[in-house]
């Protein structure tokens, strides 16, 4: 209780509140509008955060990442275009009911999963924090440098179809991570004589130019496009009397999201297709699934709001992001000198509660306004998309610009800019480059302090813990070749399609 | 589920066209790293492996030359999608938008934030295409909007304009603070 008590007195403040409200309507907007995303608006706002206090910045980009597919279900309902990449499943269902003339039930459904999956998740967090709290202290070095490397492995090898493409992706992320002066010699490395080149590449640069600015760009050289989305007529509270009755959907569907939520590299495709692999099998109308069926769109939403607040479990506890969103947050740690880790359950327990609390109350807020808003939001779908490409292009200045006040840094963020474009209009995947510099950068420091112990490579998995990630390791590889050869046998045709595309909207 | 039945369907990725190219000019980048890491990295005496200042640089580059060889090799054993030129001169033309970038980048310091921001969403604005006038308004608005959110209220670290010298004192030292 006391706990509890001194995690409400460190939100109990002006800017702490106006940052929630900041982030979680903030979020809603951007979600909303198909070609911004939660990835970019993050990218944007990082450095700004980066004046604030931890908990305030923390709060706001919080707000963001767990409020955006809320958003991001309106357009997905009503014009069949996600507003974000894992609102692509909810179309299936959200859509057909549009053409029904549900629209209203639809989105209330929405809104309903999506907050229950949201909160169920955060409960299972608060619940399982006193586990973490005693098997946080017992990853050492060796431990966290497994762990990550896990992360890597499996975010390469969850891009099924280019697993190739992810490998060279993540290798390049690690490179990048390495280019400059090296921390324990400081002797140079690939800097080519180059000033700029000595600091290395900055983060926050990369992650502007691969997110944000390669965004814009895709905006400003495609076709311009303004969709119009119908009005909504009705209350929308009707959705959460309606969602009981499919309690038992959408509980399982939060469940998936918490568990993929918590394994670096998987997140919200794999809960939501788990989700919705099991709604269809356990409907009694299954053949309404794809065709308007609420169940589907229960199980798509859910599961995804409950990936956030899971995905935050690596994150606090070993200091290890699971995706880029996570990555960014770390960023904002690391400026403000709060290490997440081990350390940050033993000693700041009261901020690891204050975001749980965050994460609860941005759940409400977002849902209040939704209840209100929906027509609002509607209107703001129509922006032009060329429009949206100069605006993101301009919120982008602000975002490296204000780093280091420099020129260099907006160059070498633009040339990301160009590869980020490049990637998404090839249906190639950013996010193992961010990962890539992330966890390689911790690999390399975990990997020079836990051999300083290491005698015989058996020392290196003596511990119950580093014996369990070294076998899941082995697992994860296995399982993959197991399913390479079945592929190759079964030499099944599969058909094309485009929810990956989805990402570069 | 319509498009796919299987989790590895879900997460399959499909080839676009201009691939080939792609994983052509990636090999070689990556295969000039490689051939750069012992003159650009050192071989520390006496230090393990693992803690020599080489071995994480070789890591990213052979990754980078291994998986991409075998995404080079892939790609051309694939069947050809047509479109691979188009889809160059669509990155290419992207290399537009990046001189409007490093323009506003450049014309921040001289002229200052608030009339930089306003002229650059108006131009640009302009030039894509938009001619009614309530676009061109709705972008220097929407300028003014991002200048007083980041630049007066949350004071983010921005230079002050070489113009704002030229304005009379008070005027001035107002304009350097917030705009």
């Amino acid at each position: 209780m006391d706990l509890f008590l001194s995690s409400l007195d460190t939100l109990a403040r002006l800017d702490v509140l106006l940052a929630l409200l900041v982030g979680s309507i903030g979020g809603v907007i951007i979600g909303a509008i198909p070609g911004v995303g939660a990835a970019v608006a993050i990218a944007i706002l990082l450095p700004a955060t980066f004046s604030f206090d931890p908990i305030v910045g923390l709060t706001v980009l919080l707000g963001i990442y767990g409020s955006s597919m809320y958003g991001g279900a309106i357009p997905a309902i009503l014009i069949n275009t996600p507003g974000t990449a894992v609102n692509a499943l909810t179309t299936y269902d959200g859509y057909p009911m549009t053409q029904k003339g549900q629209a209203r039930r639809a989105l209330s459904l929405a809104y309903s999963a999506s907050f229950f999956g949201g909160v169920l998740s955060i409960i299972c967090l608060i619940l399982l924090s006193p586990v973490l709290a005693w098997i946080a202290p017992m990853f050492g070095s060796r431990e966290i440098f497994l762990a990550a490397l896990l992360g890597i492995i499996l975010v390469v090898l969850a891009h099924r179809g280019q697993v190739f493409a992810a490998g060279m992706l993540a290798s390049f992320g690690i490179f990048l991570n390495s280019v400059g002066l090296e921390p324990v010699r400081y002797s140079r490395r690939y800097a080519f004589d180059q000033s700029w080149l000595a600091s290395g590449f900055d983060l926050i640069v990369v992650v502007l130019g691969l997110f944000a600015i390669s965004q814009a760009f895709m905006l400003l050289v495609d076709k311009d496009d303004a969709p119009k989305a119908q009005r909504v007529e009705g209350s929308l509270f009707s959705g959460l009397k309606e969602l009981f009755r499919f309690k038992r959907v959408a509980t399982v569907s939060s469940g998936f999201g918490v568990l993929m939520g918590m394994i670096p590299g998987v997140g919200e495709f794999t809960a939501q297709f788990l989700s919705y692999t099991y709604a269809r099998r356990t409907s009694k109308t299954p053949e309404a699934f794809g065709k308007g069926s609420p169940e589907g769109l229960v199980a798509s939403e859910a599961a995804n709001n409950a990936v956030p607040g899971a995905a935050m479990i690596p994150l606090l506890a070993l200091g290890i992001p699971g995706e880029a969103l996570t990555a960014m947050m770390l960023s904002v740690f690391y400026v403000h000198n709060v290490v997440p880790g081990p350390g940050l359950f033993q000693n700041d327990m009261d901020f690891v509660v204050a975001l749980y609390i965050v994460m609860l109350l941005l759940n409400v807020i977002v849902l209040g306004f939704l209840m209100f808003s929906t027509n609002w939001l509607t209107r703001i779908i129509q922006v032009p998309t060329r429009f949206l490409g100069v605006v993101i292009l301009t919120l982008s200045f602000v975002g490296v610009y204000s780093l280091r006040n420099s020129f260099t840094d907006c160059a070498i963020a633009s040339v990301f800019g160009v590869l980020g474009l490049v990637l998404k209009r090839l249906n190639l995947p950013v996010v193992p480059i961010i990962l890539g510099m992330v966890l390689g950068g911790i690999m390399e420091v975990k990997l020079r302090s836990a051999m300083a112990r290491v005698r015989t490579p058996w020392d290196m998995i003596d511990r119950p813990i580093a014996f369990i990630l070294f076998c899941a390791i082995l697992l994860v590889i296995g399982l993959h070749i197991r399913t390479l050869v079945k592929e190759h046998r079964a030499r099944m045709e599969e058909p094309d399609h485009d929810i990956h595309d989805s990402h570069t909207r | 589920m319509g498009r796919f039945e299987t989790l590895q369907q879900m997460f399959r990725r499909y080839r676009r066209p201009g691939d080939l190219v792609f994983a052509t000019v990636f090999l070689l980048f990556a295969i000039w790293l490689a051939s750069q890491l012992q003159n650009q990295t050192i071989w520390a005496n006496g230090q393990q492996l693992f803690a020599q200042p080489r071995f994480w640089p070789a890591v990213g580059v052979f990754g980078m030359a291994g998986f991409g060889a075998l995404h080079f090799l892939s790609s051309v054993a694939s069947d050809r999608i047509p479109g691979r030129w188009p889809e160059v001169g669509a990155w290419l033309r992207s290399l537009e938008f990046v001189a409007w970038f490093l323009a506003y980048v450049w014309l921040v310091p001289w002229a200052g934030y608030l009339l930089a921001t306003l002229v650059f969403m108006a131009v640009l604005t302009i030039r894509m295409g938009y001619r009614d006038w309530r676009m061109i308004v709705a972008a220097m608005a929407t300028g003014l909007a991002i200048v007083l959110l980041f630049r007066t209220f949350l004071q983010v670290r921005l230079p002050g304009g070489q113009l704002y010298h030229l304005l009379p004192d008070g005027l001035s030292t107002f304009m350097l603070t917030y705009f």
